[in-house]
């Protein structure tokens, strides 16, 4: 039992990652990584929500009507991050400000949704909940290195600490300012999913039609 | 497996409305408004009390950007104790006099813009802001002696993605720019959003509204005009569009539309 509540929190990490094997909650990951200290707060508040949604959402299961259980997720989901919202407002009012539509967003974010009826519908509650902290934090790993990609070498900072000086302040370092914008973080998904399948093959997806190759004569 | 292994019948009204099947009409209603009901009361419980520490929060942001921009902040200070020295006024636009008509410490700037007794809807209008309000909050700054030292006054106008909110400090001879901030904005950041950049908000003092003519001459742009640099402020590298709404908004407030009959006043020295 031990073991396989480990798992539920490493396996999201790199084997079965919300983001580079499932491909789910690309969006935010876009729209929340030019700056470390706001991929952060994301990361937090998602993986807030995934547990605990996932844990009410498990302890409810057994009563939840088939027919509405999708409503009845997104009430448990929209609730909670309203929650997170208003509660950044009031203690966190800065990055709250940076966050701004982002943190409403959790609301529509794949990896939410997809925890809940993946998992926390056949699930108890204790397995449900740490699998949520587990995929919110694979999808804030993520998050995270994209971030330090980013704000390293768009804007020459980790968390606003100059590393780099840039031009603009008198340095040397010329930034590059694709990577503040959303696109590049397209690019650097892209790459770490190709990484993370050439350390662990396993994950390369089978193909679904094989490319014909031309006969030699 | 023997008999006795099977459940009981569960016992109870409660115990057996659990145990039914959830797909039943009844459950499926009772299952939807309860949650609805449980749900909404978790919500409504936490926006009313946490309101107060929010509207606090905006408060204090509001006041820190006041600060900031009439360069009196220091890291750490008391916000709100430092806020006392600025004295809150409401101006008439159309008269650029002070106004009797309301309370400043309860009027609302952003209502007032949306209420159609208060506000007019633009004709001509490079900010792009809409409807403008006949009354704004300015800020007086007073010196040791009671004497004016600067006046703060609110600017608002769109950019590139987004609309600009901010204040603009100036001297007490009605001309000379003291800074120029904004609280709030999407802009792009790196590119845009480089209006918060300290090196360029420097830019902005010292520079002069009006020319020895009395027309406002101010503008920010990548190449300085006939005006001469007393009126230009470098435009931002990368960001046109929102430089070029700077330039519309600081334009439009400075203007005969915005500030300029109350900027004329202080000049003269007639408050």
């Amino acid at each position: 039992m031990a073991q396989k509540r480990r798992d539920l929190l490493i396996d999201p990490l790199v084997d079965n990652n919300p983001i580079t094997l499932q491909v789910l909650g690309i969006c935010s990951a876009l729209a929340v990584t030019s700056s470390l200290k706001v991929a952060l707060v994301m990361a937090i508040a998602v993986t807030f929500v995934t547990a605990f949604s996932s844990m009410f959402i498990s302890m409810l299961r057994s009563q939840i009507p088939s027919s509405i259980r999708i409503i009845v997720q997104m009430v448990i989901i929209a609730s909670l991050v309203i929650l997170v919202d208003q509660i950044l407002k009031a203690y966190a009012f800065e990055i709250s400000k940076t966050l701004s539509v982002f943190v409403g967003l959790i609301i529509t974010n794949c990896i939410v949704m997809g925890r809940a009826e993946a998992f926390a519908m056949q699930n108890p509650p204790i397995a449900s909940f740490l699998d949520g902290i587990g995929n919110g934090m694979g999808y804030g790993l993520i998050l995270m290195l994209v971030g330090i990609i980013r704000e390293l070498f768009g804007s020459g900072s980790l968390f606003g600490v100059t590393i780099l000086q840039t031009v603009n302040n008198g340095g040397w370092y010329v930034p590059n300012g694709l990577l503040l914008l959303p696109p590049s973080a397209f690019f650097v998904i892209g790459l770490l999913i190709w990484a993370f399948r050439t350390w662990k093959p396993a994950q390369v997806e089978e193909r679904e039609f094989k490319i014909q190759t031309v006969e030699e004569h | 497996m023997s008999d006795t292994q099977t459940p009981q019948a569960p016992k109870g009204a409660i115990a057996r409305f659990l145990a039914a099947s959830p797909d039943s009409v009844g459950k499926t209603i009772f299952v939807a408004v309860a949650i609805c009901l449980v749900a909404s009361m978790i919500v409504s419980v936490a926006a009313v009390s946490l309101r107060p520490v929010q509207e606090a929060n905006k408060l204090r942001d509001k006041q820190l950007n006041i600060l900031q921009v009439a360069g009196v902040y220091e890291p750490g200070m008391d916000v709100a104790k430092a806020f006392a020295n600025f004295e809150p006024q409401i101006l008439e636009l159309a008269t650029g006099a002070f106004s009797d008509a309301f309370d400043p410490a309860t009027f609302d700037d952003a209502a007032a813009a949306d209420d159609p007794e208060l506000s007019i809807a633009l004709d001509n209008d490079p900010a792009a802001i809409g409807r403008q309000s006949k009354f704004r909050t300015v800020y007086l700054l007073k010196d040791a002696n009671g004497a004016l030292d600067k006046v703060i006054l609110p600017i608002r106008g769109y950019g590139l993605w987004s609309t600009l909110y901010g204040f603009i400090a100036i001297e007490e001879n009605g001309n000379d720019i003291f800074g120029l901030q904004f609280y709030q904005h999407g802009e792009t950041p790196g590119l845009g959003a480089e209006v918060d950049n300290p090196k360029w908000k420097a830019l902005w003092k010292g520079k002069k509204l009006f020319d020895e003519n009395g027309d406002l001459k101010i503008s920010v742009a990548k190449s300085m005009g006939a005006a001469g640099p007393d009126h230009h402020i470098d435009a931002l590298a990368g960001a046109t569009l929102t430089s070029r709404g700077v330039d519309n908004l600081v334009n439009f407030w400075m203007g005969d539309q915005g500030y300029a009959l109350f900027l004329a006043k202080l000049k003269a020295g007639e408050l």
